[in-house]
């Protein structure tokens, strides 16, 4: 299963919120954040905008290579890392 | 009054809630709330809900709920869209109850409601359906709808304000919409006055005198006195005519409230950096500048359109926020003015209400 690495920052926008590592059988990107979606409701929302795609400024890794194609494929054993871009002010 | 008053303040960096008794002397706060997003517009529904609106530069737009107060916040934003190929919202300008319906103004500009609490949404479509659409252009703060404001009794009624479009009235519940922008200037184009492009910044209505619509706008201050199909220049009196908030008195249609700014090219702050609020209690026929407690020298404050508020206490209490994080309050309807709370984020939004406890 894939591991997935979650940042604080979105975490924190849960009631219940989910772990920041958790573990998925997922086959690629769009799958992966779509179980997240379905256990956290509203984390799709958070992650991707209409297209779909993911947000500007919102940085997806896999195997530390920065993917942006939501169909990207996940292995069992690829690392997926979210995280936030350096935006703001 | 066996309550407290509450200010909820939306801020660049959070929400923020002061609150404070009756009396109006001392304020508590307590925040940051909302994971500190940029928060443009809060408000307080009937049942006591709380609701918040922003947008994350990471997690985009969403509608903020606390059903307890604001110890707890939880972000929605299903069905807050335009769809997969239109443009992309990126942030909640308003947040407005109406009678156990919850409307959102967002960037760009648009309509949303919810039935459901804040829970999911759906796009109010016939604004953006106006054959004028397609030319909105955005102004300086951008295409944003802020202004959203109910006719009292008639629940087909409603007036919205978009920046640098102007004002549209639906008189079918949201399907279709008119512009309201007859006799306001729009200086920054050319020509006579268009049909829409005007710049409002801010719309005000008194429950009492439905009618009766006040502006606060780019290009002066504007009184209509038939639902907003003709606009009257009340400016004169007031010593600049940019500003952006405007309210309401709640117990008296006839009296305003502004924050004239020293131009739209000249800094948008306060005039020669002496703190003032202006009152007109006759529609806008004569204005008096409040400044008792009011800083007079070196105070180059902002005060954007949000950023203004009343309580409907007697004598009403009257609050604005500035843009380098102060809130003044006057207890006593513009008189005397005190410093209720310092140094938080800039202050976007302010809203007043009663707590019963």
């Amino acid at each position: 299963m894939a591991t997935v690495h979650l940042p604080r920052s979105l975490v924190t926008l849960f009631a219940e919120p989910p772990p920041r590592r958790l573990q998925l059988d997922a086959t690629d990107l769009a799958d992966l954040i779509g179980q997240l979606d379905g256990r956290w409701p509203g984390m799709r929302d958070r992650v991707c905008e209409p297209g779909p795609q993911l947000r500007e400024h919102i940085n997806v890794f896999v195997d530390g290579r920065r993917q942006r194609d939501l169909k990207w494929p996940l292995e069992a054993a690829s690392e997926v890392h979210i995280i936030p871009a350096v935006a703001g002010g | 009054m066996n309550g407290q008053i509450e200010l909820l303040v939306g801020t660049k960096k959070g929400a923020f809630i002061l609150e404070a008794d009756a009396d109006r002397r001392s304020w508590q706060l307590r925040g940051p709330f909302c994971e500190t997003w940029p928060i443009h517009d809060l408000s307080r529904g009937s049942e006591g809900t709380l609701y918040a609106g922003g947008g994350s530069e990471w997690y985009g737009p969403a509608v903020w709920r606390s059903h307890d107060g604001g110890a707890t916040w939880a972000p929605s934003s299903e069905g807050l869209t335009y769809g997969d190929d239109e443009p992309k919202i990126t942030t909640v300008w308003s947040v407005t109850p109406v009678n156990g319906t919850v409307y959102a103004g967002v960037e760009p500009a648009g309509l949303f409601r919810s039935e459901d609490g804040g829970t999911t949404w759906r796009h109010v479509a016939g604004l953006r359906e106006h054959p004028s659409c397609p030319e909105w252009q955005p102004g300086n703060g951008g295409l944003c709808l802020h202004s959203i404001v109910a006719h009292p009794t008639d629940e087909q009624r409603m007036w919205v304000g978009i920046s640098a479009v102007g004002t549209f009235e639906t008189a079918d519940g949201g399907r279709t919409w008119a512009t309201r922008n007859r006799g306001v200037r729009a200086d920054f184009m050319p020509g006579p006055p268009p049909e829409f492009g005007q710049c409002v910044h801010k719309l005000g209505l008194h429950s009492a005198d439905p009618e009766t619509l006040y502006q606060q706008n780019h290009c002066g201050v504007y009184r209509s006195d038939d639902g907003g199909r003709q606009w009257t220049d009340i400016t004169p009196g007031l010593p600049s005519q940019f500003g952006f908030p405007l309210v309401v008195h709640p117990h008296d249609p006839a009296t305003i409230y502004v924050i004239p700014l020293n131009g739209d090219d000249r800094g948008r702050h306060m005039i020669d950096g002496s703190a003032a609020v202006w009152r007109s209690r006759d529609r806008g026929q004569s204005w008096q500048r409040l400044t008792s407690g009011l800083p007079q020298q070196g105070a180059y404050l902002g005060v954007l359109r949000e950023a203004m508020t009343v309580d409907p206490l007697e004598p009403a209490g009257i609050y604005f926020g500035t843009s380098t994080g102060q809130v003044f309050a006057s207890a006593d309807e513009g008189e005397n003015w005190t410093l209720a709370a310092d140094y938080l984020p800039p202050i976007w939004s302010l809203e007043a209400a009663v707590v019963e406890r």
